[in-house]
């Protein structure tokens, strides 16, 4: 698996680490039982802090999509749960394709697009961080 | 991870004549972390770090460096074992060579990993034979880097551990750190690099004319930190939008930019009752919130 930090998308890199590994169990470039890099590992590939790592390993424990046993590692486990997300994901990758192609019609740029996209997906999170 | 503090200082204050180098500085490193010390030339920055390692006497204030009081001679002594320091001017003896000097550390440390000094030397392709003083700039900070990281200490503290490195060496040297951290060591270091700031540190501190303007987790930085660029159907109500939060303002005829270190959320409510035509929310690097809070004061 490859992952990519981004540290100027104003998102926490452990939170972007932990997408990637869940969009990877969703389209299955990980499997059942399927085991991640260690720690140090995965941190000095990707040059960023243990703790980044540490944390999104964590999380995703919490989430139930990794078991971390120990002295052994991070191991994948995807439930059905996790496989029925990735229609999920086409059905809504589909419904904006529909939008976007509404938008074009009524004469916005792509740029205009992406940027109402980006600045109503910020606003989103915030709100719901908040909550 | 725990919260306890490896160093902590209380109105730490640093004067040479008239000049205040450091101003009542109340200083937190946590354990177990990479914390970056930023701060333009001349900040204070060094006088803060030699000050902690008992190098340098403070005017006023003081602390403890993993819990021994930094004005305590005997307890400097100890504390110098435990922790590993890369100076600014990795000041070495010219007329050695790399490995008369690596032999030379390698007598004072009981900590020092041989296996990790033959992986350096390799990696940095450092000439054994050649005397210190025909290194270049980037070599001799590479020997310096050695010398730290062959050891096995409790905290590192790197002043301007890039200084002098080309790409590859200072990818190189990231890798190192991270090791490092995974190891269990702190890390400390000033530096300007701020794009590689931004990868690995756990925790910022910005230090501008010798006190602290900036001391956050760098995830709660990008978290809270937004741009939000407005356009208005009239001329700008700059007034509107002086809430806490809102570091900045800039307004040009029916434009306002707005930055803002938290309440995002609230600006934008704000804009949309004030009727803004055009509302804009984007994150803000380290970067730019460097030289924001630097340029203010």
């Amino acid at each position: 698996m490859f992952y990519k930090l981004t540290p100027t998308t104003g998102q926490p890199l452990y939170l972007q680490l932990m997408q990637q590994v869940r969009h990877a169990a969703e389209t299955g470039a990980l499997r059942d039982g399927d085991q991640l890099p260690g720690i140090r590992t995965l941190a000095e590939e990707l040059v960023v802090s243990p703790n980044t790592v540490a944390k999104a390993y964590c999380e995703l424990e919490h989430e139930g999509l990794l078991e971390l046993r120990q002295g052994l590692g991070a191991f994948v486990c995807v439930k059905r749960r996790t496989r029925s997300l990735e229609n999920d994901v086409n059905l809504a990758r589909r419904r904006i394709r529909d939008l976007i192609e509404q938008l074009r019609e009524d004469g916005l740029l792509d740029a205009e697009i992406r940027r109402a996209f980006e600045a109503e997906l910020l606003y989103a999170a915030e709100a719901v961080r908040k909550r | 991870m725990t919260n306890e503090a490896v160093i902590l200082t209380q109105g730490l204050t640093k004067s040479y004549g008239n000049r205040e180098a450091v101003r009542a500085l109340n200083l937190s490193v946590g354990r177990n972390r990479i914390t970056a010390f930023l701060g333009r030339n001349g900040a204070g920055k060094s006088t803060t770090i030699k000050v902690l390692l008992g190098m340098v006497r403070a005017t006023a204030g003081g602390g403890t460096v993993l819990g021994k009081q930094i004005t305590d001679k005997k307890a400097n002594l100890d504390t110098r074992r435990r922790v590993a320091y890369v100076a600014e001017d990795k000041p070495l003896y010219g007329y050695m060579t790399v490995e008369q000097t690596i032999s030379f550390a390698r007598s004072f440390y009981s900590d020092w990993r041989t296996n990790v000094e033959r992986q350096l030397l390799r990696d940095y392709e450092l000439p054994t034979r050649q005397k210190i003083k025909q290194l270049s700039k980037g070599m001799r900070t590479k020997l310096a880097l050695l010398l730290a990281f062959a050891r096995r200490p409790e905290l590192l503290i790197l002043d301007e551990p890039s200084d002098g490195l080309d790409p590859v060496g200072i990818e190189n040297l990231l890798q190192t750190l991270v090791a490092q951290s995974a190891d269990g060591v702190t890390v400390f270091f000033s530096s300007h690099q701020i794009a590689e700031v931004e990868r690995v540190a756990d925790h910022v501190c910005i230090l501008e004319k010798g006190g602290l303007v900036v001391d956050a987790p760098l995830d709660e930085l990008r978290q809270s930190y937004r741009r939000i660029d407005l356009v208005f159907p009239f001329p700008a109500p700059e007034r509107e939008f002086r809430i806490s939060g809102v570091e900045r303002i800039r307004t040009s005829g029916h434009q306002m930019s707005v930055l803002a270190s938290r309440n995002a959320e609230a600006l934008v409510e704000r804009a949309h009752c004030l009727n803004a035509v055009s509302v804009e929310v984007a994150p803000v690097g380290l970067r730019e919130i460097f030289l924001e809070t630097v340029k203010e004061n």
